[in-house]
């Protein structure tokens, strides 16, 4: 069954993702675009795109403002429109879904959404410091509550909830390094074993190490149409079916309930509802793993397993490639890496590539219909998208 | 008329800030303490854990805020917390932010407070192997004011003896 596309995806890029040493965010951006613009013979970039939007987290990074300009300067896209949205890591989300509603809105015919950040280049505490300046500063900054520490307490409480174990958060670090090694675009292209996670040194107790995402510099770009002219640009467009967002305190300590993430429930009840599909439709996702708790905690509040069976889903390797329903081929944000501004859109060309039979050796097999979640600060954005191969 | 009332309530609460200063409390046109991070810092340093009541709903927030999140009401009064509750979850941080290295690795959590608001913090004097999700914790205050800004004097938890 096809569904009503709202937008069509016709070309993506990414950067490859790591430590990009001496390469700054709008030189990463550009990288990425050159791969959308290549992919796209039938797409004249200066007569065809009308706007650029772009995520990008932070200023404090490599100390520059102002990068939808900037972006737009170093493609050579100059002077059409260009904006800049904001949402912590889920920066590049939000970009995805105001470029859709430009579209919608019949503004534009034709834009690039992408998003990219640089982080390599600071120690791994001033990097974690940046981080944190998504969580509320007045109660949680102030007091020592360091970024991982805000997932280190959602993880307590799900551990004590529903009897979680530090193993089961280990094989989402396995399971994302296992697929990370099968895409040469990954920060990571290596396996680990689980007493590799089990036995790194501890960060914000129970997560450890090798719980956690790492620092890293990337962007990621998609070139975005109206479903009504896709095919002028490509014969597999990749049509967005579902979009939703929702928004929750800064603050963790002022929710109901810290096991369960109510953006990605509200935002995931908006797209399903839009896509008229259910969880079990799903193919392929990628999910918002910053620290491994986010992975389980995703699973269930996505619907892909009952609340508290997180970790019963990765035991019984459902969210492997070959599985039920693999997650995070990519790597996710744990082995392909979390540059923060180039997530969202990096998800959404992970299901580019699947859904386009482009994704090589991480390939799912047949799948047809995808979706990202991705997580802003401690869930205080949330983004869901649909995505249903066009062709 | 209802509306445009409370945001003529808005405007003044916040025309007011940085205006008036008494006993380091900032005030509004009829002198009253004005429900902001700021005032509720001033609080913790006559150690005295502080929240405000909604006039229209009843709903007590802690820490405070101009506008009600359940019903959005802008008329409030101070209330005094006992600071004792319990633990909601916590964690222990070993990779902390740059300003607190020397005490690393030490325990943060959420404490759920007796009248019902929760708050997050430091857990001081407790042995790590103690933290319990569950346990019974207090308020307590430190006695220095930071140097640096925006130098609010800071306050944590201990068990509750």
């Amino acid at each position: 069954m096809t569904r009503k596309p709202i937008a069509s995806i016709v070309s993506a890029g990414i950067s490859k993702f790591g430590a990009r040493e001496g390469l700054y965010c709008r030189e990463l951006f550009a990288e990425a675009a050159k791969e959308a613009f290549d992919g796209c013979p039938n797409l004249d970039p200066r007569r065809d795109i009308q706007a650029l939007f772009v995520g990008m987290m932070s200023e404090a990074y490599e100390h520059q403002a102002h990068v939808a300009p900037l972006f737009l300067d170093w493609i050579g896209l100059l002077p059409i429109p260009a904006f800049r949205t904001e949402g912590a890591c889920a920066s590049s989300s939000v970009a995805l879904r105001t470029a859709i509603f430009s579209i919608a809105s019949g503004a534009f015919d034709v834009v690039l959404v992408g998003g990219a950040e640089k982080m390599t280049h600071l120690s791994t505490t001033g990097v974690t410091e940046i981080l944190g300046m998504a969580s509320d500063f007045a109660f949680e900054q102030w007091h020592g509550i360091s970024f991982p520490g805000i997932f280190g307490m959602i993880a307590v409480d799900h551990i004590h909830k529903y009897g979680t174990t530090e193993e089961q958060l280990a094989k989402v670090a396995v399971k994302n390094h296992e697929h990370g090694a099968l895409n040469p675009k990954a920060h990571f292209q290596k396996r680990i074993s689980i007493d590799d996670v089990l036995s790194s040194r501890p960060v914000a107790w129970p997560l450890k190490l090798y719980d956690c995402c790492p620092r890293s510099d990337g962007a990621s770009c998609l070139i975005l149409t109206s479903p009504s002219i896709a095919k002028k640009f490509t014969d597999t467009p990749v049509n967005i079916i579902g979009t939703g967002q929702a928004q929750d305190t800064l603050g963790l300590f002022e929710r109901d309930d810290f096991s369960s993430m109510k953006v990605t429930k509200l935002a995931a009840e908006q797209a399903y509802k839009m896509a008229a599909i259910e969880p079990d439709d799903i193919h392929v996702a990628e999910l918002h793993d910053c620290f491994t708790i986010a992975e389980l905690i995703a699973y269930e509040d996505l619907g892909f397993c009952k609340p508290g069976q997180g970790g019963r889903l990765i035991d019984e390797g459902a969210t492997y490639l070959g599985g039920k329903i693999p997650v995070n081929t990519s790597g996710g944000l744990k082995a392909k890496g979390h540059p923060v501004g180039a997530t969202g859109t990096a998800q959404a060309y992970e299901m580019y590539m699947q859904l386009t039979n482009q994704a090589g050796k991480r390939q799912v097999a047949g799948a047809e219909i995808g979706l990202t979640e991705n997580l802003g600060g401690s869930a205080s954005t949330g983004v869901v998208h649909v995505y249903q191969r066009g062709d | 008329m209802f509306i445009s009332e409370e945001i003529k309530g808005m405007k003044t609460a916040i025309s007011t800030i940085a205006s008036n200063d008494h006993n380091g409390f900032i005030l509004d046109d009829e002198g009253r303490i004005v429900p902001t991070i700021e005032n509720f810092y001033k609080y913790c340093a006559g150690h005295k854990l502080m929240g405000t009541k909604c006039v229209k709903c009843h709903t007590l927030t802690c820490p405070p805020r101009g506008i009600c999140h359940k019903c959005l009401g802008t008329e409030y009064e101070w209330v005094e917390l006992a600071g004792r509750g319990v633990l909601l979850t916590y964690t222990v941080i070993h990779f902390p932010p740059t300003q607190f290295q020397a005490l690393a690795p030490y325990a943060v959590g959420i404490v759920r407070l007796d009248e019902g608001p929760n708050l997050p913090g430091m857990i001081r004097e407790i042995n790590l192997a103690d933290l319990k999700i569950g346990i019974s914790l207090e308020i307590d205050f430190e006695s220095t004011i930071p140097e640096e800004w925006p130098k609010w004097p800071r306050y944590f938890f201990k068990p509750r003896i």
